[in-house]
Formats: C-alpha cells, sequence, structure tokens
C-alpha cells in the first residue's frame, strides 16, 4: 500500500524523488537516466520507470502535493545505509533547504575565524609613485592626471588653511581628509556627474573634482546666506544637488541604506549610473551597514560602498572596531563581490572604482571597495589625536606614505608636471583659498601673493 | 459596559452604522460606496496610490503575498514585483531604503509590520527623514516617503504587539503623525499622507482593521491633514481623541448623555501638525476637556494637547484638563481590560470633570 504524504515544500519532494530511486526500490537510478537501466522488478517496466513517469507528470511546484511508495525489502535498508553513509561524494549525497542544494560532510569542521592570508591590497604605484612592473591599471591621460593632481593639490591646501581659519576661531569647526586625497579625487574621476554620492563627511575631495567652488565650501562653514544649507549644520556638511552629492549628515552610515533606494531608483529608470556611497571603517559597526548593503545586494542595486579604513575612529582603531581581516571579507557574507585596493595609490583606486563602476552599471549589482589609508589628521579640530596614538606613526604616514607626493611623482616622470607648475599651483590655490574665507573681491586682495 | 463579546474581545459596534461618526464634512463627491472594513480600505488606497502615480512603490517585510494584516493584497500581481516587494526583516533598512527611493521623487510607501517594531528605524526617522529637507536648504527632499504601520490593542497583542508610539514621534519637527479612526476616513487619509510633500507616519489601528465596517466611497477621494473633526456636538465638556479610542469615548458620550452631560467629541486626526484651533474653539465653547489615549499617560501626547489647552485657554477652564489613558505599565497580556482606558474610566473622569 502506498503511504500518501503531503509536502509542501519542493525541495523536499525533489529529494524524495531521488531517493525513491534508490533507497526504497532496491536499486539506485539516477533519475535522469533512460528507462530500463536497471532494475530488480519484473515485467519490463521498473517500479521505478512508473513513478519517475508518474512523478514527472506531476506539476512540481513549492505547493505540490506528492506520493511515494515505501516497499519492505533488507535491500531497501540497505540502500537506507548507504544513502546514510558519506564515502560516496556523488551529487546523490546532497541536501536541498530553501535557499538550495548544499553538499553534506561527516567530517565537523568549523570554518576558520580568518584565512591564513589577509585579503591582498590592489595597488599599481609603489611607495615612491613608480609603476609596478606588469601591473594591471586604467590609463590615465595627461590632461586627467593633471586635473587629478591638481585637486589632490586642492584639497591639501583647502583642508590646511581652513583647518587654522577655526583654530583662529573664524569657523566654529572643521575637520581635514588629510592623508587621504587619492581615495577622495582618484574615486571621484573614475566616475561620470550623473552618478549619484552619498558621502560620510571625510570626501569633500569629490566635491571638489566636481567643480564645488572654495567660496562655495567656504560659505558652507560660515553658514552665511550663501550657503546652500542655509546656515542650517555645523561646518563641512556639504551639499550640492546641482554636484549630484547629497547633504552631508553627522549620524555615521545612515546613508548606505537610502543609498540602496537611490541606486533602485536609478535601477528603474534604467539611468546608466550608480551610486557611490562612503563609509569608514568605524562606520561599518554600524546597523546600518549591514541592513544597506544586504538591501543593495537584495534589491540587486548598483551602489558602489566604498570604506576608507584609515585604521581610526576617532581614538579607537581598528583591532577595536572588528576582529575581521578589514571590511572587504565582510562583502561576501551579503553575497557583494569585493575588493581591497591601496588607498593611497590615486591610480589603483581609480582602476578599481571605474570596474567597479562598470560592474554596477552593467551588471546591476553592488560593490564593496576597501581602500586602505591612514587618517593623517586628527579625527577633527574637537580632537588631539597624539593623545591616543603616536606622533612618529603620524609624522611617518605623513611623509613616508604620502598619497599626494606618490601620485606626483607618478605625474612627473610621465613629463606631465614640472617643479614650476607646482610652486604656481600652489601658491594660486592657497590665495583662492583665503580669499574665500574673507570674501572680498580678489582684485582688493594683491598683498596676499606669497611671491 | 464596554462592549466584549464572551471572549473578552471588543467588538466593534460602536462605529458601525453611528450616525454620529458620520458626520464629517463632505468634501468627498457622491459616488458609489461599498460597506468594508479598514484593512479593505487602506488596500484600496494602495491600490489607487499606485495606479495613479506609476513612481510608486510599496514594500516592507510580506508585503508581496498581501501582507500579515492583509492591506497589500493584490498590490503584487497587479502592478509587478518591481514596485510591490518584501524586503529582509529589517526596519532600519526598510526606511533608510524608502528615504533614498524618496529622494529621488519616487513615492515610497513603506509598511513596517508593528509598529512595536519601528524602533530600530527611529535613527532614520528622526535624524536623516525629518531633517533631510531641512539641512540641505531645500535642495533634497523625502517628502515623498510614507511609513505605514499597526498599532493599539487587539485584545490579545501583550508587550510587543500593541503598542501606541505615537507620542515619541510627535516630537519630531519634520515629519507628520497621522491617525484614522475609521476605513472612510484611512482611505481618504492615506490617500493624503502618501501624496503630501512631507515624510508622514500613518499609524493604523489594528483592532479595527477586521471590526470596523463602513460605507468607503469607491473612487480616489483625499481628506485634509492637519484638519481635526468634531465628530458629536456637545456643549459641557469637550473630549478629544484619534485612531480606535474615539469608539470606546463615544460610547462613554452616549452614557453621559444619560446623565444630561452633553459632550463634545473630537478626532485629532493629525496628531502633528495638530488643529489647535478646532480644539480650542471647543474648549472656549464648553470650558472642560477630556483627552484620551491607549498610550500610557506620561509623556503621552495628551500632554501636549493639555499643556497647549491650558495656555490658551487658562481663564476659561471650569476644571483641570483630564487625562485618561493608559497606565505608566508596559502592555500587559492579562491585565489589558486593566490597562486600557476603558469606557467607564473615561464617564468617570467626565462626571468628575462636570462636577469639579
Amino acid at each position: 500500500m502506498a503511504n500518501w504524504v503531503r509536502i509542501s515544500s519542493r525541495s523536499i519532494g525533489n529529494h524524495i524523488r531521488k531517493r525513491m530511486n534508490q533507497g526504497f526500490i532496491g536499486s539506485a537510478v539516477d533519475i535522469n537516466k533512460s528507462s530500463g537501466s536497471s532494475s530488480a522488478l519484473h515485467g519490463g517496466r521498473t517500479v521505478c520507470d512508473r513513478n519517475r513517469r508518474y512523478l514527472n507528470s506531476l506539476p512540481w511546484n513549492r505547493a505540490t502535493l506528492f506520493w511515494f511508495q515505501r516497499f519492505k525489502s533488507t535491500v531497501a535498508e540497505k540502500q537506507q545505509d548507504s544513502f546514510l553513509s558519506s564515502d560516496t561524494d556523488d551529487d546523490q549525497l546532497s541536501l536541498d533547504f530553501p535557499g538550495g542544494k548544499v553538499s553534506y560532510t561527516s567530517d565537523m569542521n568549523f570554518i576558520s575565524e580568518s584565512s591564513q592570508t589577509r585579503v591582498p591590497c590592489y595597488r599599481v604605484l609603489d611607495d615612491d609613485g613608480e609603476l609596478i612592473k606588469d601591473t594591471d591599471f586604467q590609463q590615465v591621460s595627461k590632461e586627467a592626471a593633471v586635473k587629478m593632481y591638481s585637486k589632490m593639490v586642492n584639497l591639501q591646501i583647502m583642508d590646511t588653511i581652513f583647518y587654522e581659519a577655526q583654530r583662529q576661531g573664524r569657523i566654529s569647526f572643521y575637520l581635514t581628509s588629510a592623508g587621504e586625497e587619492a581615495i577622495n579625487i582618484a574615486s571621484a574621476a573614475a566616475l561620470t556627474e550623473q552618478d549619484i554620492i552619498l558621502p560620510q563627511y571625510r570626501e569633500p575631495g569629490v566635491l571638489l573634482w566636481r567643480g564645488f567652488t572654495l567660496q562655495e565650501f567656504a560659505d558652507q562653514c560660515f553658514g552665511n546666506k550663501a550657503d546652500y544649507g542655509k546656515g542650517r549644520q555645523m561646518p563641512i556638511h556639504y551639499g550640492s544637488k546641482k554636484h549630484n552629492f547629497f547633504t552631508i549628515s553627522s549620524p555615521i552610515a545612515t546613508q548606505l541604506p537610502q543609498a540602496a533606494g537611490i541606486a533602485y531608483s536609478l535601477k528603474m529608470d534604467n539611468k546608466k549610473a550608480c551610486v557611490v556611497s562612503y563609509i569608514g571603517d568605524g562606520g561599518t559597526s554600524e546597523g546600518d551597514f549591514h541592513a544597506g548593503l544586504n538591501f543593495a545586494a537584495v534589491m540587486e542595486a548598483p551602489v558602489i560602498f566604498f570604506c576608507r579604513n584609515n585604521g581610526w575612529a576617532i581614538s579607537t582603531n581598528v583591532w577595536e572596531q572588528f576582529r575581521s581581516d578589514g571590511i572587504v571579507v565582510k562583502g561576501r557574507a551579503y553575497g557583494i563581490r569585493s575588493i581591497r585596493v591601496d588607498g593611497n595609490d590615486a591610480l589603483a583606486v581609480y582602476t578599481a572604482v571605474s570596474a567597479a563602476r562598470e560592474m554596477a552599471v552593467n551588471e546591476q549589482r553592488p560593490i564593496l571597495i576597501e581602500a586602505l589609508t591612514y587618517r593623517v589628521g586628527h579625527h577633527s579640530t574637537s580632537d588631539d589625536s597624539t593623545k591616543y596614538r603616536q606622533s612618529d606613526e603620524i609624522v611617518y604616514w605623513k611623509n613616508a606614505r604620502n598619497p599626494v607626493n606618490r601620485f606626483r611623482n607618478w605625474v612627473q616622470s610621465n613629463g606631465w608636471w614640472s617643479d614650476q607648475q607646482e610652486t604656481q599651483l600652489r601658491s594660486s590655490v592657497r590665495k583662492q583659498v583665503i580669499i574665500s574665507l574673507i570674501g572680498l573681491d580678489i582684485h582688493n586682495l594683491h598683498f596676499f601673493s606669497d611671491t | 459596559m464596554a462592549l466584549r463579546n464572551i471572549m473578552g474581545k471588543r467588538v466593534g459596534i460602536g462605529l458601525m452604522g453611528s450616525r454620529a461618526l458620520s458626520t464629517a464634512t463632505c468634501d468627498v463627491e457622491s459616488g458609489s460606496a461599498k460597506s468594508i472594513n479598514l484593512y479593505s480600505a487602506i488596500n484600496q488606497a494602495l491600490h489607487v496610490a499606485l495606479e495613479t502615480d506609476p513612481r510608486a512603490f510599496v514594500f516592507g517585510e510580506d508585503v508581496s503575498f498581501g501582507g500579515v494584516f492583509r492591506c497589500t493584497t493584490g498590490l503584487a500581481d497587479r502592478f509587478g514585483k518591481a514596485r510591490v516587494f518584501n524586503t529582509p526583516l529589517c526596519e532600519q533598512g526598510i526606511v533608510g531604503f524608502g528615504i533614498g527611493l524618496a529622494a529621488m521623487g519616487n513615492r515610497a510607501i513603506a509598511e513596517i509590520q508593528f509598529a512595536d517594531y519601528i524602533y530600530p528605524a527611529f535613527d532614520q526617522i528622526v535624524n536623516e527623514a525629518a531633517k533631510f529637507r531641512y539641512r540641505s536648504g531645500n535642495q533634497f527632499n523625502c517628502g515623498g516617503l510614507t511609513i505605514r504601520a499597526p498599532y493599539g490593542a487587539v485584545g490579545h497583542g501583550g508587550h510587543y504587539h500593541s503598542q501606541s508610539p505615537e507620542a515619541f514621534f510627535c516630537h519630531v519637527p519634520g515629519i507628520k503623525v497621522v491617525i484614522p479612526r475609521s476605513p472612510r476616513q484611512a482611505k481618504g487619509l492615506l490617500l493624503s499622507c502618501i501624496r503630501d510633500p512631507n515624510p508622514v507616519v500613518f499609524f493604523e489601528p489594528k483592532w479595527l482593521y477586521r471590526l470596523a465596517v463602513e460605507e468607503v466611497p469607491e473612487h480616489d477621494y483625499m481628506l485634509p491633514l492637519s484638519e481635526a473633526e468634531v465628530i458629536r456636538q456637545g456643549s459641557d465638556i469637550t473630549l478629544v481623541g484619534w485612531g480606535a479610542q474615539l469608539s470606546i469615548m463615544e460610547q462613554a458620550c452616549i452614557e453621559a448623555e444619560k446623565d444630561g452631560i452633553s459632550c463634545e467629541l473630537i478626532d485629532l486626526k493629525t496628531l502633528i501638525p495638530w488643529d489647535k484651533e478646532t480644539v480650542e474653539a471647543s474648549v472656549r465653547k464648553t470650558g472642560r476637556v477630556l483627552i484620551s489615549h491607549e498610550a500610557p499617560v506620561t509623556g503621552g501626547f495628551g500632554a501636549e494637547i493639555s499643556a497647549s489647552i491650558v495656555e490658551c485657554c487658562f481663564l476659561r477652564l471650569e476644571a483641570p484638563v483630564a487625562r485618561v489613558c493608559g497606565l505608566d505599565t508596559p502592555f500587559p497580556l492579562v491585565f489589558e481590560p486593566f490597562y486600557m482606558p476603558t469606557k467607564n474610566k473615561i464617564l468617570d473622569a467626565i462626571k468628575a470633570t462636570v462636577n469639579y
């Protein structure tokens, strides 16, 4: 007599269907094989065949009823034993659960908490700014390279002078991107104007790249009449609709799930654009990091999650922030393709973001980039980082691992830049920055020149 | 006595066919109307919203198959999985994602499965949604965001299926909080919320999902936000409430009438920004106020109404402002009848206020 069993899961149904053909009928038959291959039963047609035909005629979906026949047989029991043993590793030894097939094992092994080696870090230029031999990278034209370098210098000088302006009491607050100029500029350079930026707060270089003027930066810091934010927020909380740069907010990581929503909208509108959302190493501990990445993955949204792992979240270093191998390994937990890149290597950042953008837009998927770098400056003007880290560590990164110098060396070695241009640029930018803080017309200020 | 069947479950007789509650100013065209319950009315509003705006989306946990309260039935089949979809189980993600969608000019209608679970999204609502336009100097906004959540007592909900968290949200400039009392109100108010250019939190009284049945026009109509409604005229005392509590208050009003007390009953509908003018005008008429809500009394929204009324109408008041609310405890299971602001508690307070 048949036992009638109602099951509501197709996955279990498939499993049982296979079991029928081996364990219970007395011969192991692959359900996909043609009939008559092996059978212990009479009549030309095997029970197995009959069942298979019957099963194949059923509408297999999640809510389908199915039936199987049980045979009392010592052979069946033996087959059942072999079903439970693990000495064969063909695909019959796999299990269907909601979520797909898994192969099973009788060896109990825990996945190690970390790999033997850390995920390697993609770089193109060595510490001196020389191209590493046989490296894979996205070529940059002279014009683009000079623009990138100039903007990095712009950012450096703007940071230095605005920081001093806060010390002098001219603005109430400031934070610098010192050490992260390559991340700021090179990532921006790899995008198009249509790509939407959701910053954390240490990415003003992206705005600078897109054309936000020094005056516009200063206006926001002053909160004056010209500030687009209408004086409502603390300094550095820039936002610019015309530059597709969403207004910065202080809470950490809140932009990440929003990025998924914005990207979903781009996807719905069939736009050839993506969202790039930035986050620091500290921000990845927030619940919104998990929410943002998971949503982007499930919604198949074109977002690039760019993590600036600069080693510090105010005074909390990465050892106190997480115990994983940085951030890059977390991508896999969400089913997100990820890469670790040298954040102080402008060409590597440029190449990685270009590639990520293409995947995000063409494949409509999120990408995670972890850029390793170092926060050379204090967290902000309200912080003195010498209280929690060594001064010589800061000096080392500022000088020996400087991303601006490194890129300059490469640009100069191509014959695209000279010391003279360097001097001119720095002096001109310095002048413009100072003027933006005064808010007066340049013509009145010739005595501000440095030469 | 409170209307309950032998199971102790409340029976929503008060709202069915009650003329008192149907004295709403009808800015609704007369057309065909059907007798439907609250979740069907919500469902109709959502159908209309998605039909009239191709950039409207409905998302949240389990909304695809129709939702745990059937409010989203038929939407996925009709409008497709790209516009009506399940999200991962993550309220902060749901609201954050919704803010992003809305920031791109879409109508993002997010469902939080129970108001009790809205707290993980509190940061996104308070720090992001409410401030999105203001902090950007109006360069950006997420006005297209509407967050719907079932709230309130249901007879057997206990701590985590009965909460009324409206007070937390009433303290946030930048969002609106709207609570309907009946099916007809729900459809019109929800459509207004969805189309309002501000992020709105819309609490739906879950007790009324099946129990409240009313004639609801089949067409597209909207009811105004920030306009309170006098649903029962009176001269001795003003009662102010919202949502499911109004039907309880109405029963108390009917009983008080037998003792010769004439009660005026106001449905606030929008809690922030609330219609102070209508409440004040009523208090000037009656000289007495009683506010009732399910949420615990301390720090509840009744406190705000009370303080505002005292500020404007101190010399007119004949008695202190009365509040009949939930007790200051987590919402209990077996003690729900004691916790709740019942008809008798309200009746006692009406009499005490009138006889002050």
